[in-house]
């Protein structure tokens, strides 16, 4: 059975043709797409490491079947930067150490973006790192991805209430 | 993951008619998908149901009920305005489930027919009547936190894991069906099922029955002021419970008007204790008296397992959850929602 969707990767549109309605959007995205930035640890939805946005919400791209996504807008860690110049998450990540290996990096940038977005959290540690426990950092950098989502709040507030000045 | 047709239906009309027996339908697949990975479920036909239309609305009345669509997403009810403040417990077991992405995807209809978290139910290799009638019980004598202490059987002991339906079940919610019979109405207290004999039949939901909507009654919006979820578990946050408590009063001057408990994770269902809440209506809150109605709670029960804790457990929690709506709904949703480490008075030993 062949299925077709048309989806939105990162600002560009794909018309894909699934042979198997069993491909899970991390599949899609790192065995046939070539976008292996999106990262497979549990595929079970339990460490976040496969957190992608779609239609501007985090989601585990694990257990998002292909096929659900006709008409969608995904977002990975590849569509973040612009050019030479890293997202504001992004830069914060490197400049707070919020990794050792970086396996979780990628969920963890794409699932902050998604918790600063949502808005709630604010810069509160507290509420970053309930925001946040959703991505499971087998190194324990837990100190600094909770300092890299406050700082990278910070900046994108500041830089929205520039854009708005 | 085994071969299954998939189907995108546009109408609940057609989507009742793609069903056919060993059919599921899809929601947010947080739970469907993931156990179509560990083989316990293998549905032939996958029946996408997201895009289906009318069925993603939250109305709330001015008399406190309220219709919710089956596919409204557990994020978006939860900071619902009007769900916040016409019933903060709701938003707060929501929120104590699961993480944000899960949330995102996760759907209420879905989070209504969620299957336990039995290990071994969702282990195809092990032996589960839930799973596979008649094959024997291998949770019986295994690990023993997730089991059940109320209403479990010589069948199955695996309990019901949703927070949500925790609140929903004590504030008299009651489920929409559609179905290729017609459309029906039931309480959601009556819902879930006790195993018995038949634990497959987890729900009272018929072949091919879907859910369309969530209703609460009038009234239900009255407990806003007084409403706490009291979720315990083995880490601070994205853990199923042990243990939780919803717990609800309309108070009426110094005095408790009406009350309302249900206990989470004790059980196949949400366990609802009215002769507590019986207990509890007309009274000044006290300790001495949450005392007594968390007894009530926990009468009857016996373990399934090495997990006698979970009774004593289940009592504290009662107790702890009364304590909460006693001291009143907080004005912002705690950073930690439902966490026995949230801000109250020290709690006192009982």
């Amino acid at each position: 059975m062949s299925l077709s969707i048309s989806t939105t990767i990162n600002g560009t549109t794909r018309d894909i043709a699934l042979d198997d309605p069993r491909v899970t959007l991390l599949d899609l995205l790192r065995e046939r797409l070539g976008l292996s930035g999106t990262k497979k640890g549990c595929d079970r939805g339990q460490c976040g490491a496969c957190t992608v946005l779609v239609d501007g919400r985090r989601v585990n791209s694990c257990l998002t079947l292909a096929a659900t996504l006709d008409g969608a807008e995904v977002t990975t860690i590849e569509g973040l930067a612009q050019d030479d110049a890293l997202h504001p998450v992004q830069a914060a990540f490197i400049e707070n150490d919020g990794f050792q290996c970086g396996y979780c990096t990628p969920g963890q940038i794409m699932s902050a973006l998604g918790l600063i977005l949502e808005g709630e959290a604010g810069d509160d540690p507290e509420r970053i790192r309930e925001g946040m426990s959703g991505n499971i950092c087998r190194c324990a950098a837990y100190h600094g991805i909770t300092l890299a989502v406050q700082s990278a709040t910070r900046r994108m507030d500041a830089e929205q209430k520039g854009d708005a000045a | 993951m085994r071969p299954f047709d998939f189907v995108r239906p546009n109408s609940v009309a057609e989507a009742l008619a793609a069903w056919e027996p060993g059919a599921a339908y899809l929601g947010g697949g947080t739970n469907l998908v993931d156990l179509m990975k560990t083989g316990a479920l293998r549905p032939g036909r996958v029946i996408d149901i997201t895009r289906l239309p009318d069925l993603s609305a939250i109305e709330v009345a001015a008399d406190g009920s309220a219709r919710i669509g089956a596919l409204v997403r557990n994020a978006d009810l939860a900071r619902a305005a009007e769900i916040l403040r016409a019933y903060p417990m709701v938003a707060e077991a929501l929120l104590s489930g699961a993480s944000g992405q899960l949330r995102n995807a996760a759907t209420l209809g879905g989070n209504l027919v969620q299957h336990t978290r039995c290990a071994y139910f969702m282990d195809a290799h092990a032996a589960c009547n839930r799973r596979d009638p008649g094959a024997g019980c291998d949770a019986r004598g295994g690990a023993a936190d997730n089991m059940a202490i109320l209403g479990h059987s010589p069948a199955c002991i695996a309990t019901n894991p949703s927070d949500l339906c925790v609140p929903l079940v004590a504030l008299d919610a009651s489920v929409e069906i559609a179905g290729p019979d017609g459309g029906r109405e039931m309480p959601l207290a009556a819902f879930h099922m006790l195993p018995g004999d038949t634990p497959s039949e987890a729900t009272a939901l018929r072949p091919g029955e879907l859910i369309v909507a969530l209703h609460m009654p009038p009234g239900a919006a009255d407990f806003a002021h007084h409403a706490r979820y009291l979720k315990v578990r083995e880490r601070t946050s994205y853990a199923f419970a042990l243990v939780s408590a919803a717990a609800a009063f309309r108070m009426e001057g110094a005095r408790i008007g009406a009350a309302r408990l249900t206990l989470g994770s004790v059980a196949a269902k949400p366990w609802r204790i009215e002769e507590a809440e019986d207990l509890l209506a007309g009274q000044m809150p006290d300790d001495a008296l949450f005392a007594r109605a968390a007894d009530a709670a926990t009468a009857g029960a016996a373990p399934s397992n090495d997990n006698a804790w979970k009774i004593e457990l289940a009592r504290r929690t009662a107790i702890r959850a009364l304590k909460m709506a006693a001291s009143g709904t907080p004005d912002r949703m705690p950073a930690l929602p439902a966490s026995p480490f949230g801000a109250l008075e020290a709690p006192a030993h009982v």
